[in-house]
């Protein structure tokens, strides 16, 4: 019974939403708040990871905005890529692209991602995540905090 | 056959297709709040539905006609589904053309065209997903039969409608230790055929401890949206079933007035919302069974429903 004593002293944990950012894209299919992330580290350190954890995590909740990750890429809108393109990602970056169903956004996630941060010409390193694909949002940071990862998540869902 | 009775059966379809979403995204705000979360809302999975309905159509390359037309199958069998047991009135049409064995041969229907689909994507996980969901139905219809069995005691007939009104004119059958027995059998094979916790995991990530949705990874678009709005389907359809076979009370009779109808919806909503309600508190407190621990709880429900059957054709008297 100590499991229902804590829920009812833990109550809402969740923070209070700031207002929606511009959208920066249009939702993908007209429809807002709901938005399918599929998740690819194409050679991050893990640092992003363990924010967009937390940005899933009870205290920023980003499902209350509709986005939600899921196991496969046909199940996806969107494309959340984290880290810079190794050589062994690379591939496996176009395939899961190439796998979720038009219409489409790509999310880079981290510095990494967006400009290489200290990955930059490394020798396993192809490039960023906007030399293989077209990105459509960036995320800067090492890493982003929840909060931006979130509000970039609600330019596109527009919610 | 009044009117009346044919709008019944017809509303109940539209009902459980424009309300299973809503169970599904009640069920999960229930979690959500639970877990100190704020939630999606209600009306999430209305909305990824919307969306997936305007995405593009994929078919992997190399499947053929049978993943095609799997989530028509499902879809198809629910509604019928839908329309044959007794939601909101007895007398629906179809009544006569199906009993209770005839919906649990249309529940393995949907179960068997998804697991065809998943081994036709001929993907590592699908067929994983394919060989546990069969794993576990092959252990699920036999409780639900026995089950029947048992219930269908008292009533002296398999028919859906009959069996609910006989428990509606004698309440006293329901303390009986039979349909106490087959309840508890039937929640648990309930569970276990909806893909809910601690058989499946709906919301699970790790493609390793899936089943239901390790069949449905290759689906996008329209497809996902009917395979996802079939499942929601099913778990209402079920839900109000077994909410209607343990407590009746409300549901209109086969000749319903206009008024009849609409307190039998009323009735009918006020019992799947507390239900799901129930169902989705009480997977907060629980966690996912290793796999090979399923067969054992399930096991245990067959010996359950076998019980029922015992006690009720021993100690129930006949009240036809």
């Amino acid at each position: 019974m100590s499991w229902i004593g804590k829920i009812a002293r833990v109550g809402r944990m969740v923070e209070p939403a700031p207002d929606a950012p511009e959208a920066a894209v249009a939702p993908p299919t007209g429809v807002t708040g709901s938005l399918q992330l599929r998740h690819v580290d194409c050679g991050s350190c893990n640092g992003c990871e363990l924010e967009i954890t937390s940005a899933f995590a009870p205290v920023y909740d980003a499902e209350r905005f509709g986005a939600r990750l899921v196991a496969s890429p046909r199940h996806a809108d969107a494309l959340l890529a984290t880290g810079v393109v190794t050589h062994n990602m690379r591939q496996p970056l176009l395939n899961t692209l190439k796998a979720i169903p038009e219409p489409r956004v790509v999310i880079a996630v981290g510095d990494c991602a967006v400009s290489g941060g200290v990955f930059t010409k490394g020798y396993g390193v192809v490039g960023t995540v906007g030399d293989v694909v077209p990105v459509d949002v960036e995320i800067p940071g090492c890493p982003p905090t929840p909060q931006q990862i979130i509000t970039a998540l609600r330019s596109v869902t527009g919610r | 056959m009044s009117a009346l009775a044919v709008a019944a059966a017809a509303l109940q379809v539209v009902g459980v297709l424009a309300g299973a979403p809503l169970v599904v995204g009640g069920m999960r705000q229930v979690r959500a709040r639970l877990e100190g979360r704020a939630g999606g809302g209600i009306g999430q999975p209305w909305r990824d539905l919307r969306k997936q309905l305007r995405k593009q159509q994929i078919t992997p390359s190399g499947t053929t006609v049978v993943f095609a037309l799997a989530p028509a199958v499902v879809a198809g069998s629910t509604l019928l589904i839908a329309a044959i047991v007794p939601l909101i009135a007895l007398g629906s049409p179809l009544d006569s053309a199906a009993d209770l064995f005839g919906v649990v041969g249309l529940l393995f229907l949907g179960t068997v065209a998804l697991t065809l689909a998943g081994i036709d994507t001929g993907t590592a996980f699908g067929g994983m997903g394919s060989s546990r969901e069969i794993t576990i139905a092959a252990l699920v219809e036999p409780t639900i039969l026995l089950a029947v069995f048992a219930l269908s005691v008292p009533g002296g007939s398999a028919n859906l409608a009959a069996i609910v009104a006989a428990t509606a004119n004698h309440p006293e059958q329901l303390v009986s230790p039979g349909s106490l027995l087959a309840f508890v059998a039937l929640a648990i094979v309930i569970i276990a055929e909806t893909g809910r916790l601690p058989v499946d995991n709906p919301s699970t990530h790790l493609e390793l401890t899936m089943i239901h949705e390790a069949m449905i990874l290759e689906y996008a678009g329209p497809k996902l949206a009917l395979v996802e709005w079939a499942s929601g389907m099913r778990l209402t359809v079920l839900l109000g079933l077994v909410a209607n076979l343990f407590m009746p009370w409300g549901i209109a009779g086969s000749d319903p007035s206009f008024l009849a109808v609409l307190i039998g919806l009323v009735a009918i909503t006020v019992k799947v919302v507390v239900l799901a309600g129930l169902l989705a508190a009480g997977e907060v407190f629980i966690a996912k069974l290793r796999l090979f621990r399923v067969p054992e709880l399930l096991a245990g429900s067959f010996l359950l429903a076998l019980l029922a059957v015992t006690a009720s054709y021993f100690l129930g008297t006949p009240t036809s």
